[in-house]
């Protein structure tokens, strides 16, 4: 009866729209401590993204510039935060919070005139027959870009860290800094530019949220998402086709608790909308514990400072 | 060439003169800030830093506020501190705080409206009690399932908000004006009231507490067994397991006290200045006082002065949005700023600049 009006097939297409920007900044900062760096400022980089993108968005009338920006805006605390853990060793636990404090400082500030104006819209992707397949079209086929293409971007980054030379030596950086640069390659660079893809990847998470899912800015409107990016990658076990799953599954709780505040159900909304934290928790600790023991997959140098001696 | 050689000690000097160094800094980037605002730079950090203490119109207002925002402040960064020193990182204070004031508030508004002596003590142990608590769920996944505690820590403030905008709606709402969000006023029910101490000082029991919480953590710290333990564990965490130390008891133990501390930190703001369990109820203490951590240098009395200087950036703050329509969003900013010019200025703490002459053997 009531949860017999929840469209499957809608319910589907919501879920991927929900996943997709933790996704896209899970996906970033899965590269990030696969080159052994723990960017725990993602919260921050994401309400950047988010305002930055929004602010060019309405300014330029194209949603597709207003995300580019958003990359920008997350790549420049990513580079505040490259700057700050590789050049001056600080450490990365308390130079990530600062990060996600001053963002939400900082957005809150840029962001105040934008408050109540709705973005220019961003279209639906034309994919002409294949949206007219029945259940599958309207799930999977009805989509904007951006949805493809954090997918394509998981794609790419699978591939990137398997096969290609490039992400090879990113890895070596991740497990044993210090053996990667006694065969001389450059741990500080690599580690600056997985930050920097990082950050726009955050920003480009966030930019999805004000731009296309809410579509709205308000302040800290990131409500945990880059927190749960973080715990997403944990979920994933540094594996890149993994965090889409856990994303996807993280997306189709929140919109089950969607629906359910939306038909009516008789448990109160706040305790709805704990759903995806707690959820978060539970896996994560499923994931930490156990004989699968993901955690053991952590990459060996996350979270170790680096500085070559000589 | 610049090159950077680690030291191999930590410059005394530079720990001691950073933070100030820091908030130098912090008033020049927040002047440039200012002035991009289209505001008067100088007029703006006077009006943040210095009036609310030493003008004459503002300082009978804002002088008690000063007490009245860095109580809590310091209440909970003593706690984070020491458990960032054991490197545990509970950066959930936040939720800790919102759960320690349902709580403390729970057990007013159970007793209401019966006077009684006995029931402001409950409170603070129940405001104690449920920070203790919601700590305790990290502390406890950390140690039975590995689970990471800075993640749970912080996504269980999110829970805690959710549950506070719950309780003001829903069990603790005032049942005498059901039209409004919010649960009684705290501050009409004597018996439950954290009133004043002393006529306009700004002095209530959370304070004192702070006072306290202070002077312990200090002697903890240094005179203390578990203060060395916990030092060890930070600097040395295999050197401290040979010696016995066990990371399980650490955990729970520093989560235990940081939470326990948030949570008085929040039952006296909701039983005083805060005064009823609102949506609005949490304003942010649990995250800056990170920051009042830091600029402690994870040091009790440090954390008193820094604790006192971000409440007076609350108070300047609030002062600046009404003279100068500066948006309040910039002393967030301010406060972000600070946390990096003095993690930045740290790296002279660990390492030297060394000018070399070109290539030497």
């Amino acid at each position: 009866m009531i949860l017999g009006s929840i469209n499957p097939a809608v319910l589907m297409a919501a879920l991927m729209v929900a996943a997709t920007p933790i996704l896209l900044a899970a996906i970033g900062e899965l590269v990030v401590e696969k080159a052994g760096v723990l960017n725990l400022g993602v919260e921050g980089m994401m309400i950047m993204g988010a305002c930055i993108g929004f602010i060019v968005a309405v300014n330029t009338g194209s949603p597709l510039i207003g995300f580019a920006g958003a990359a920008l805006g997350g790549m420049a605390l990513a580079l505040l935060f490259a700057l700050l853990t590789q050049a001056l060793m600080t450490n990365q636990v308390a130079s990530g919070l600062a990060l996600t404090l001053f963002g939400l400082g900082l957005t809150a500030l840029l962001g105040q005139r934008y408050v109540g104006v709705t973005p220019p819209r961003t279209p639906k992707l034309d994919l002409g027959p294949l949206s007219e397949i029945p259940f599958l079209g309207r799930a999977l086929f009805t989509h904007d870009i951006v949805v493809y293409l954090s997918i394509a971007l998981v794609g790419a980054v699978w591939w990137f860290l398997k096969y290609s030379r490039a992400g090879m030596i990113l890895r070596a950086v991740g497990e044993n800094h210090d053996a990667a640069h006694a065969l001389g390659y450059h741990v500080k660079r690599v580690r600056t530019l997985a930050i920097l893809f990082g950050g726009a990847c955050a920003g480009l998470g966030g930019a999805y949220l004000s731009l296309i899912r809410v579509p709205q800015w308000t302040e800290g409107m990131t409500v945990g998402a880059g927190w749960i990016a973080l715990a997403l990658v944990v979920f994933a076990s540094w594996r890149p086709w993994r965090a889409l799953a856990g994303a996807y599954l993280f997306g189709g709780v929140v919109v089950l608790q969607l629906n359910l505040q939306a038909v009516g159900v008789k448990i109160p909304v706040e305790y709805l909308s704990m759903s995806p934290y707690l959820i978060t928790i539970l896996v994560l600790v499923i994931i930490s514990s156990g004989k699968a023991r993901g955690s053991l997959n952590a990459p060996g140098s996350l979270n170790r400072p680096f500085h070559a001696s000589s | 060439m610049i090159r950077l050689e680690k030291r191999k000690e930590p410059s005394k000097f530079w720990r001691i003169a950073n933070p100030f160094l820091a908030v130098i800094l912090t008033m020049i980037a927040g002047g440039i800030m200012f002035a991009a605002l289209g505001k008067d730079p100088v007029a703006a950090i006077r009006l943040i830093f210095f009036d609310p203490i030493f003008s004459e119109t503002f300082a009978s207002y804002s002088r008690p506020q000063l007490l009245i925002k860095s109580a809590p402040l310091i209440l909970i960064a003593v706690g984070l501190a020491v458990g960032f020193k054991a490197n545990i990182w509970n950066i959930g204070a936040e939720g800790q705080y919102i759960i320690g004031a349902l709580f403390g508030a729970g057990v007013a508004l159970a007793f209401f409206p019966q006077p009684g002596w006995y029931i402001f003590p409950l409170m603070i142990l129940a405001g104690a009690f449920g920070g203790f608590l919601w700590a305790m769920i990290p502390a406890i996944l950390k140690t039975r399932f590995n689970t990471n505690e800075i993640l749970v820590s912080l996504l269980l403030v999110y829970v805690a908000e959710r549950l506070l905008a719950a309780m003001a709606l829903g069990l603790m709402r005032n049942p005498d004006q059901p039209g409004f969000p919010g649960s009684r006023d705290l501050r009409r029910y004597e018996a439950a009231h954290n009133a004043e101490l002393f006529a306009n000082t700004g002095i209530h029991w959370g304070v004192v507490a702070a006072l306290i919480a202070v002077i312990f953590a200090y002697v903890m710290m240094t005179r203390h067994m578990l203060g060395f333990h916990v030092q060890l564990a930070g600097q040395a965490p295999r050197a401290a397991r040979f010696g016995g130390v066990s990371p399980t008891r650490l955990v729970v133990i520093c989560l235990g006290i940081s939470g326990a501390l948030a949570g008085l930190a929040g039952l006296f703001e909701v039983s005083g200045p805060g005064g009823q369990v609102r949506i609005e109820f949490a304003s942010g203490y649990g995250f800056t006082a990170i920051i009042v951590a830091f600029l402690g240098r994870l040091n009790p009395i440090g954390i008193l002065l820094a604790g006192l200087l971000l409440g007076l950036t609350y108070i300047g703050g609030e002062l600046s949005q009404m003279m100068l329509q500066i948006p309040g969003a910039a002393i967030q900013v301010f406060q972000g700023m600070l946390l990096f010019f003095l993690l930045a200025l740290d790296f002279q703490t660990n390492y030297r600049i060394r000018l070399t002459q070109g290539a030497r053997a």
